[in-house]
């Protein structure tokens, strides 16, 4: 089980535009949330807010109680993944996956990452450059992350629209992916365009705002 | 400390698949130093004397050449928030990229320097000053340089701005680096120039990466 994630009074703005206030969320391990509002509405921004790479204008969140700045594991049990995958074109799959799991601290050995592209899909192209992967290919290297986590101690998944460029196999496999780690007691906070519906989970959904500058944000 | 290993080896490895790239700022150093002696005239006691100037000057141009792209790729690819989110500090990320930037700009410098000194017809003792001189400053070439890489990270002309920004900085560097070897020629110690150089880097190895930080965590 992770730690519960909260967020308080979280306030928003791009430029003199604000995104969302007074935000007020929780997300709770074996609880998935779906984050979601129109184009423009600051999803990306709540998710880079929640990741730790932006700030928020006013508002806190606390992880387990404790100020994210001061919460020591909470970068250990955060897996962000962005629009962008954070894969070297120059770099194998392979190569790719191995740097990005080293990167956050957790080596695998190379059976567990070729298990890990087979499950998404994509072990028979491991071993070419990323730049030569179709961009679903590239989005299911990315995703691989994810499934590398299956013996892990669940923490916490923030993804930026997971489903984005995927066709109906690999959507129904990362949803696998979303509905076993909720299921060990991980919490997952995602954006996502197309209707998700996993069987048997507690699925908050969460609204942005969709007109700039009113009130309103909250839980639908 | 792990992380900083993996991010250093992840970027020799990417020059590696890129050799035409990675030899570029010391093909630059060469073919412009050694354009000199056609420009100014073979007269060698002139060429002797302008010689630390001239390796110096290409040797700072050359350090310049590959900074817009020491962040530019892993932040439009998404590397920089993986590396961001990772457990490890953004400080210590900020060093090892400005290892890596030494490692593939600088010391590829420090080692063709002593062929330039043939070029020249330095004495041996002199062309040993030159390359200490180098090896003691382009390091904080390369720290100061990914400072003024992560200031303009996204920006539109980034390189110019990366130039105007780092170059005035560098003066210092430039003036007790030439210095040093132009001293010794003309019989005076150089131990003052190599101290101030030693200092000048530890300013920059404390200073730097904390600012580096701080830029990137701006930026991104």
């Amino acid at each position: 089980m992770c730690d519960v994630l909260r967020a308080e009074q979280l306030t928003v703005r791009r430029g003199t535009e604000v995104l969302f206030q007074a935000l007020d969320f929780e997300l709770q391990p074996g609880q998935m949330t779906w984050l979601r509002g129109a184009n423009g509405s600051g999803k990306t921004s709540l998710l880079r807010v929640v990741a730790g790479l932006a700030q928020a204008d006013s508002g806190r969140l606390l992880w387990g109680g404790v100020p994210l700045s001061q919460a020591e594991d909470y970068r250990a049990k955060l897996t962000y993944l962005g629009h962008a995958n954070g894969l070297k074109d120059d770099l194998t799959a392979m190569e790719s996956l191995e740097f990005l799991t080293a990167l956050h601290g957790r080596p695998y050995r190379p059976e567990r990452l070729r298990a890990a592209l087979g499950h998404m899909g994509v072990a028979h192209r491991r071993t070419l450059p990323v730049r030569w992967l179709s961009q679903g290919q590239r989005r299911r290297v990315a995703l691989a992350r994810l499934a590398l986590q299956t013996a892990d101690a669940p923490g916490l998944w923030v993804l930026d629209e997971p489903f984005d460029a995927l066709d109906d196999a690999g959507v129904a496999c990362v949803q696998g992916l979303l509905v076993q780690h909720v299921q060990r007691g991980g919490a997952v906070l995602f954006t996502s365009h197309i209707p998700v519906a996993p069987p048997g989970i507690a699925l908050q959904t969460l609204q942005t705002l969709q007109l700039p500058g009113t009130t309103g944000a909250g839980k639908a | 400390m792990n992380a900083c290993w993996i991010i250093l080896q992840r970027d020799v490895r990417l020059a590696s698949r890129r050799p035409s790239d990675a030899l570029m700022p010391v093909v630059f150093f060469v073919v412009t130093a050694s354009l000199f002696p056609l420009g100014v005239g073979p007269e060698p006691a002139t060429l002797r004397q302008i010689a630390p100037g001239i390796v110096w000057v290409c040797a700072l141009l050359s350090s310049m050449l590959s900074l817009n792209t020491l962040y530019a790729g892993d932040y439009s690819d998404g590397s920089l928030e993986q590396m961001l989110t990772s457990n490890t500090h953004p400080v210590a990320v900020a060093g090892a990229k400005a290892v890596s930037h030494w490692l593939l700009s600088g010391l590829p410098l420090i080692l063709a320097s002593p062929v330039l000194g043939l070029l020249f017809d330095l004495p041996p003792s002199q062309i040993a000053l030159l390359v200490a001189s180098l090896a003691l400053g382009t390091p904080t070439l390369s720290l100061l340089g990914s400072l003024g890489a992560a200031l303009t990270l996204g920006l539109r002309n980034a390189a110019l701005l990366i130039l105007l920004i780092v170059l005035p900085l560098s003066i210092p560097v430039l003036i007790f680096g030439a210095g040093a070897v132009a001293s010794y020629a003309v019989g005076l110690p150089s131990d003052g120039h190599f101290y101030l150089l030693g200092a000048l880097l530890l300013l920059s190895a404390l200073g730097a990466p904390v600012a580096t930080a701080a830029a990137l965590r701006i930026s991104v």
